[in-house]
């Protein structure tokens, strides 16, 4: 399943690639692979930004806007302001969302 | 049993669990830190049956067999808030009679997390660190960066443990990376974090395989059952959340009369639109989501008005109460439903394993006018609709 075409916000910057392949083990939704040692979007459409390949990039070879694709969240930064997140209740208490 | 300290949480103590004094805490984290080793009240958990003796102290066993008591909470816990709060303490845990070398596999203190966790670990001896992620799974806590490089620094060093174990390796849920740097914990920590596999079930081979597991077990998959698992959750909500005020108004509309607001009035009047309205949150909550993959385009409001325009056309053809509404109610049906389960629809953005926080925007920055737009030109439809029954049109 893949949602809408061409959206992701991921980016891949191969000149810092390392080829470790730390994003590939890391992807959800095998969105990378290697190719002559550098890492390389095999499907964008697949990515959901959740910035796991980001965060365990130590060459930062990679940037996406890290966020949650839940419309809850997202209605709810329209209305309050803020980012998008998980806390539906508000940010002290645990939310009953995820 | 009895070599476990047994400390409540919140209570004061001169010395802190894990041997170490009040102020070489971080005081912040005083009360995570009471909690860092697992504490009971007063009676262990029943999932505890002994303990393992350290260098850092007394570590719980667990059991790896699940009660009926604890199948029974993971099914309040998919159906009602009775989640909130179903937690595990912060801190290590033991699995069979594991030693120096065993392994170290990470998890939330979300109870269903790691009951999934320690079922999967039946025969193995290894620890578990139990992350504090006030109690969410490991997924949306990574999200929220509860499950995060700076917790689990901190965890490894509270529970030492280094002194537990020889080796320097921390196997991490994969679902966990998205609130951890692997190289930040190795530096500050000194312990290599190993990403599992996505399912618990696959950790037995990823361990076998020498800490490697395939292309497959990398993948999150959303299989029928994993989405009906998660409708309870949208169909709850909506039932609580919308249903009761669109009811209210429904009646109000229909029992609205010169006279005042009449009771068989609202009930002969609404009745047929209290069940459009069921349909339709039924539609976007539970039909959306068990037929994701079948329903055409990408776009989960997309997905959710096709739904939610077959059911009301299907309804309206075969449900004998629905088969003779007039024009204006008929255009309020055809726009107001399908739009309804549009937007119920949408909310399972949240739940589901693959839509990202740019498509969501982009989503809502299309269809939220239309459904502000949709429920204005609804609730006017309803008002002719009065006016001319009161003959005032």
């Amino acid at each position: 399943m893949k949602y809408l075409p061409n959206t992701a916000s991921l980016k891949i910057y191969p000149e810092r690639c390392a080829g470790c392949g730390m994003c590939i083990e890391v992807c959800p939704h095998g969105v990378f692979a290697l190719e002559n040692k550098k890492a390389v979007i095999l499907d964008r459409d697949r990515c959901m930004e959740c910035g796991a390949c980001v965060g365990n990039c130590a060459f930062g070879a990679l940037k996406v806007d890290k966020g949650v694709g839940c419309a809850a969240a997202v209605i709810n930064s329209m209305i309050r302001g803020g980012e998008p997140s998980c806390d539906c209740s508000g940010p002290n208490k645990t939310g009953d969302c995820c | 049993m009895t070599e476990l300290k047994l400390i409540k949480p919140g209570t004061r103590e001169t010395k802190a669990c894990c041997g170490q004094t009040q102020s070489a805490v971080h005081t912040q984290d005083e009360m995570s830190c009471k909690t860092c080793l697992p504490l009971i009240e007063t009676e262990p958990p029943s999932w505890v049956t002994g303990t393992c003796m350290t260098d850092a102290g007394s570590i719980p066993t667990v059991s790896t067999d699940l009660t009926a008591s604890d199948r029974w909470e993971s099914v309040r816990c998919r159906t009602s808030a009775f989640r909130n709060n179903y937690t595990v303490h912060p801190g290590l845990y033991a699995v069979g009679a594991p030693n120096r070398y065993s392994d170290v596999l990470a998890s939330a203190n979300y109870k269903l997390s790691f009951d999934v966790l320690r079922k999967a670990l039946k025969g193995l001896d290894v620890w578990i660190l139990v992350l504090d992620t006030k109690g969410i799974n490991v997924w949306c806590a990574a999200g929220k960066g509860t499950f995060g490089t700076d917790e689990l620094i901190h965890r490894i060093s509270i529970l030492k443990l280094a002194r537990i174990v020889d080796h320097r390796r921390i196997i991490v849920p994969q679902l966990g990376a998205s609130g951890i740097s692997a190289h930040k914990v190795k530096d500050a920590a000194g312990f290599e974090v190993c990403y599992g596999p996505v399912r618990a079930a696959d950790i037995k081979a990823y361990i076998a395989a020498g800490y490697k597991a395939t292309r497959e077990q990398r993948t999150v998959k959303f299989s029928l059952i994993d989405r009906l698992i998660l409708t309870p959750m949208e169909i709850n909500p909506a039932m609580k959340k919308y249903y009761p005020r669109y009811a209210l108004i429904i009646l109000a509309i229909f029992g609205l009369q010169p006279g005042g607001i009449f009771f068989m009035e609202a009930l002969v009047g609404g009745l047929p639109f209290l069940l459009l309205g069921l349909i339709s949150l039924f539609a976007g909550a539970l039909v959306t989501p068990a037929l994701l993959p079948l329903i055409p385009f990408r776009s989960f409001a997309l997905k959710g008005w096709i739904t939610g325009i077959l059911a009301v056309l299907l309804s309206t053809k075969f449900v004998a109460m629905l088969g003779h509404l007039n024009t204006i109610l008929l255009i309020f049906t055809y726009l107001f439903f399908p739009l309804a389960s549009s937007y119920i629809a949408l909310q399972f953005t949240g739940s589901s394993t693959f839509t990202g926080m740019t498509g969501v925007k982009k989503e809502l920055k299309m269809s939220a006018p239309l459904y502000i737009a949709g429920a204005v030109v609804s609730l006017i439809l309803l008002l002719v609709y009065k006016l001319g029954e009161w003959r005032v049109l």
